[in-house]
């Protein structure tokens, strides 16, 4: 096919109206972005990073999560269904004694939680999560 | 913010030398997202703890960076190494420019 | 009540569960900093009749929500109990006094919790440990009241809860608090609001089903004020039955009331057995 400007715009309101359809708003991207951020472009391989989440959250206000990547410098966490993916950054210190940590973190829907620790080596690790958020019974 | 803040930390008071130990932090704070309108429509703004540091004699353990998906109240927990007896040394950053601290001793046995 | 019927909501239990349908309270058991034992299940009261075992909402969390509670320094909700204990020792009124002025220690009123909303002889009615706090602030330190479900109000609430954990729960429904009791047995029972529900449709007759997303509990007080994820706040009685009774799309009673004291009475004399345990957490 042939690209011209008029075919361009059909495809760009084209993925627009995909997006849509998909189910509005689509921060999947943002967070690969974020990723990419963070990587700096790198290639992330799986493995060495562990991220423990509810597989079933009884409120998406306060989700406790655990990360640890032995040998880690810096663990991110994402989450791809929130309005803003980051939600947390842990750098270790030279008092570090394990490169885990826990918190309580905000889903504003059932999604993936993304971990990527940046390794000591310069590598990257990522895992992810998926998390249910489910709604309350009642609203009381 | 800044009214009704008070940093909670747990460390224990004692350990082995060079033992790994937990710690809890825990610091009250609305952690205001940004993300939500009060009842007449206007966003209201954001207004959350942005970093949080733990030193152990003046070395760093950990340096988090928290954006507003962090929860009401920010609870951490992680692990420190402690080579001697010596006084471990929070802080929490605020948005408005705030900065809570409080210091913790433990003896090294 | 038919088990049998019941849908399935975690997949916990569905893993656990071989028949469809069943979504009990779990097996967990709760000790509290590793020393408080927490009675979360036992006989119902002779009065109860149509449950036979009664169950902390505690039974009804998920592991991850039950783990906040069973370290103090976990719970946000003794955020608030911190907050009163500062409160506790300040001096306010025209009297200059403080509550440890009078009591001491606030370890002083273990056991409180449990046998309130309790017979008040000198007022003639049953009161709340509510309204005993505003009625200490106003005739012993001449102090303003505090708004009943506030802030400064829940989390004093939340301190004197704290020092009777693991005490059992034990308010009086006889003699002159009986009539109280009776009153708030029958609100418990009358249907309310557009929807048309009770207490008892979703919380004797009901607990264990999903409603929507949730696990409904027995509907218990004995963890109350509960720190709810939620709202990331600890929430007392009257304002947890003001959120239910809203929810049955009906004009609610006031916080304070006459018929919420009442109701109080009769719905903490269902938990009569059960461990007192606020503040707790609560989804």
């Amino acid at each position: 096919m042939k690209l011209t400007r008029r075919s361009l715009l059909a495809l760009g309101s084209g993925t627009s109206v995909f997006a849509m359809v998909a189910g509005l708003p689509a921060f999947a991207s943002l967070t690969d972005d974020a990723v990419a951020a963070f990587t700096g472009g790198e290639a992330t391989t799986e493995g060495g990073i562990t991220l423990t989440a509810p597989e079933i959250a009884e409120n998406g206000n306060t989700v406790p999560i655990s990360v640890e990547a032995p040998g880690a410098a810096e663990i991110t966490i994402l989450a791809d269904g929130n309005p803003v993916p980051n939600v947390v950054t842990f750098k270790f210190g030279p008092m570090s004694a394990s490169r885990s940590a826990a918190t309580r973190i905000r889903l504003a829907k059932t999604q993936n939680v993304v971990a990527v620790a940046k390794m000591e080596d310069g590598s990257f690790q990522m895992t992810k999560a998926n998390v249910k958020v489910t709604i309350g019974g009642c609203g009381g | 913010m800044a009214s009704g803040v008070k940093p909670r930390v747990k460390v224990p008071k004692t350990a082995a030398a060079g033992e790994a130990i937990t710690i809890k932090t825990l610091i009250s704070h609305k952690m205001e997202s940004g993300q939500r309108k009060d009842d007449d429509g206007n966003i209201i703004p954001r207004s959350i703890i942005n970093r949080f540091t733990a030193d152990f004699n003046g070395q760093n353990v950990i340096d988090v960076t928290l954006e507003p998906a962090i929860s009401t109240n920010p609870y951490f927990q992680f692990e420190a190494l402690v080579p001697e007896s010596g006084e471990f040394k929070f802080t929490w950053y605020d948005d408005d420019g705030s900065v809570y601290d409080t210091t913790k001793s433990i003896t090294v046995s | 009540m038919n088990t049998s019927t019941r849908i399935i909501g975690a997949t916990l239990a569905l893993a656990m569960v071989p028949t469809l349908g069943v979504s009990d309270p779990d097996e967990d058991s709760l000790t509290i900093n590793g020393e408080i034992a927490i009675v979360t299940e036992t006989a119902a009261p002779a009065h109860l009749e149509n449950v036979d075992t009664i169950y902390s909402g505690w039974r009804f969390r998920s592991d991850e929500t039950q783990a906040v509670q069973m370290d103090d320094f976990d719970n946000p909700g003794m955020i608030g109990v911190e907050n009163a204990l500062v409160d506790w020792a300040s001096a306010d009124g025209t009297e200059g006094k403080s509550c440890a002025d009078c009591h001491g220690e606030a370890e002083e009123l273990a056991g409180v919790r449990a046998v309130y909303p309790k017979w008040n002889e000198e007022q003639g009615r049953v009161t709340t440990l509510e309204m005993e706090v505003n009625n200490c602030r106003e005739t012993r330190m001449g102090a303003e009241k505090w708004k009943y479900t506030g802030g400064d109000m829940t989390d004093m609430i939340a301190l004197i809860s704290s020092v009777s954990r693991g005490m059992p729960v034990n308010v009086a429904i006889n003699g002159p608090a009986q009539s109280t009791w009776e009153q708030g047995k029958d609100l418990y029972y009358t249907r309310t609001g557009q929807l048309e529900l009770s207490c008892a449709n979703c919380h004797e007759d009901s607990y264990g089903l999903m409603i929507r997303a949730d696990h409904l509990s027995q509907g218990q007080i004995n963890g109350f004020p509960t720190y709810r994820l939620k709202n990331t706040k600890l929430n007392s009685v009257h304002a947890r039955f003001k959120g239910c009774v809203r929810d049955t799309r009906a004009h609610t009673y006031k916080p304070g009331s006459p018929e919420f004291i009442a109701l109080e009475l009769y719905v903490a004399s269902r938990g009569n057995g059960l461990s007192v345990e606020g503040p707790s957490v609560r989804n």
